[in-house]
């Protein structure tokens, strides 16, 4: 892959990779609180169908996935270990975050042990809102993240930087 | 605490192995299993050290907070509308069955009593919040023990009930409709007729499940004499609703100790019990509960009164000074509220009994010589759910 790198990858092969990748996200499923019912209603309940997006919710480990849903309250307690969940993902790597305790601690912005959002430990590429969301805002949440990754420059992303986490 | 527990367990080894008189050398060293605290098979955020002794638990430590969210110290900055909006969230699979005792307790404080269609509403909600949790339970419980296919049932069939919640309350996973007083609208046109029709979808689904499940071989043979609570044991733990009821303690508080916010009073029904106190019993009485909830929500529909759906409240609902514990019979057991007022907007201190954190609180004693598959199916049958447990 030394034409990625190099950065002189043609634009059709880049479209060809970028629709393959889009096409066979792995997603680990980090079920938390609330959300984690509703994710499962999306990913594992026939009236939602998640695969038919191309996305296979059956990764036994991050070590796997490419793509992780942080869904329900992220408290001080667990942060560590989505931190840790988070390195453990191959690279290239996207985050999804579900329901407003995660994107910014919703109904606990006020509580002493909620982390105020899980962009606080990680970089988080869609933000799903609701309390929870619906099982349909999760999937237009996963078709954004496949019109992104449609439209990612192969050679910008792979440029050789260290990756910048955290904000 | 380490060392102790090495001790205990270095003691445990050496008494195994002088009983069964087994060579030195195949002793197998202590080794630590970690289980979460993001594992599926821990409806949420548990996580249990167990110990082991080669495919036995020595000791289990379950490890909670992961997913503590304060609600008591929120509740005090919250006025009492706010407060159910938030301890919606505690029990999330059967949300509107924890705005309920909270509100009983604020109308005892307030000397309101909800008027008889409102009580009806509350109590259909109430069952329908049952329906909804223990059929994910039902489903879930398959997956655990390595049969995929009973969750895709259960989260099909639940979709019915949500539709039914959500188009009366607006609400799909936490209505926020109990209300001080009465409930916050009147049932849609034509409600009834299709909640009959949900209730019909649920009743096959038990159907399908006693089929595919409790007919099971594979299931009866890891379930059946795994995990065996004792009543006196499990009464000496706290244990409550079905946990305790499959232990052969005939004791359900919406039968024993009914409240008059909630219409228990005016029907039939049934308390299931089962003698063995095992996994499987634990199952079969949920199982059996939901079809009981079916039939009480039959009937509340076939009485549903006419008449107001509020009481006369104040627009700014001040609670007098006082103190009340309610507690009630919810999907998961008893779930109680100790509201203290001194005369504010909001709560000056409230104090939640959740079931799920009895029921948990026997886990180490249950999980104490039990196997490592044999964990996950304990933990699956106790059924807790992490916020409840952490709150």
């Amino acid at each position: 892959m030394g034409l990625v790198e190099s950065g002189k990858l043609p634009k059709s092969l880049t479209a060809l990779l970028n629709t393959s990748r889009k096409y066979s996200l792995w997603v680990y499923q980090w079920g938390l609180a609330c959300c984690a019912i509703e994710m499962g209603a999306a990913f594992g309940s026939p009236r939602y169908d998640v695969m038919r997006l191309g996305v296979i919710p059956l990764p036994a480990s991050p070590r796997q996935a490419d793509l992780v849903v942080v869904s329900g309250t992220v408290t001080d307690k667990m942060a560590p270990a989505i931190r840790r969940l988070y390195e453990q993902m191959p690279e290239p790597k996207y985050v999804i975050s579900m329901g407003s305790c995660a994107n910014c601690g919703g109904p606990y912005w006020d509580s002493y042990s909620v982390t105020k959002g899980v962009d606080q430990i990680i970089p988080v590429d869609v933000y799903v809102p609701g309390c929870p969301p619906r099982p349909e805002a999760l999937l237009e949440g996963i078709v954004l993240l496949q019109e992104l990754i449609q439209n990612e420059d192969m050679a910008a992303k792979w440029k050789g930087d260290p990756l910048a986490l955290g904000s | 605490m380490t060392a102790i527990s090495d001790r205990r367990q270095l003691a445990y080894i050496a008494a195994q192995a002088a009983d069964a008189r087994v060579n030195v050398e195949l002793e197998a060293e202590g080794m630590t299993l970690n289980i979460g605290p993001q594992h599926p098979a821990t409806h949420g955020t548990l996580r249990i050290v167990a110990r082991l002794d080669g495919e036995q638990v020595v000791e289990a430590d379950p490890v909670m907070g992961y997913m503590h969210r304060g609600y008591e110290k929120l509740s005090e900055v919250r006025t009492y509308p706010q407060v159910t909006a938030l301890i919606n969230r505690i029990d999330w699979l059967g949300s509107f069955a924890n705005e309920v005792p909270f509100i009983l307790a604020a109308e005892q404080l307030m000397g309101v009593e909800a008027p008889p269609r409102a009580r009806h509403i509350r109590t259909i909600l109430f069952e329908l919040a049952r329906i909804a949790n223990v059929t994910l339970f039902l489903g879930d419980m398959g997956v655990q023990l390595g049969a995929v296919t009973p969750i895709f049932y259960a989260f099909r069939d639940r979709e019915h009930i949500l539709n039914q919640i959500e188009s009366a309350t607006g609400g799909r996973f936490h209505p926020n409709f109990d209300r001080i007083g009465g409930v916050k609208d009147d049932l849609p046109a034509g409600w009834i007729s299709e909640t009959k029709q949900s209730l019909g979808q649920i009743r096959k689904f038990c159907d399908v499940m006693e089929d595919l499940i409790v007919g099971n071989e594979i299931f009866q043979a890891r379930c059946r004499g795994i995990g065996v609570i004792p009543a006196d044991v499990g009464l000496g733990y706290g244990l409550s609703g079905a946990n305790i009821r499959s232990s052969g303690v005939d004791w359900d508080l919406r039968r024993d100790n009914p409240h008059p916010g909630l219409a228990y009073d005016a029907i039939d029904w049934k308390v299931w019990t089962h003698p063995d106190g095992d996994s499987f019993a634990r199952y079969w009485v949920r199982l059996q509960e939901v079809r009981e909830a079916c039939h009480i929500v039959d009937q509340l529909l076939d009485t549903m009164p006419a008449g107001p759906i509020m009481a006369k409240v104040p627009r700014i609902i001040k609670v007098p000074e006082g103190e009340a514990f309610v507690e009630t019979e919810n999907p998961l057991g008893v779930m109680g509220y100790y509201v203290v007022s001194q005369g504010g907007l909001e709560p000056f201190r409230v104090k939640i009994r959740s079931a799920s954190f009895s029921n948990m609180s026997i886990s180490p004693w249950l999980l104490k010589g039990s196997y490592v598959p044999d964990v996950i199916t304990i933990l699956a049958s106790l059924y807790f759910i992490l916020g409840d447990i952490d709150r």
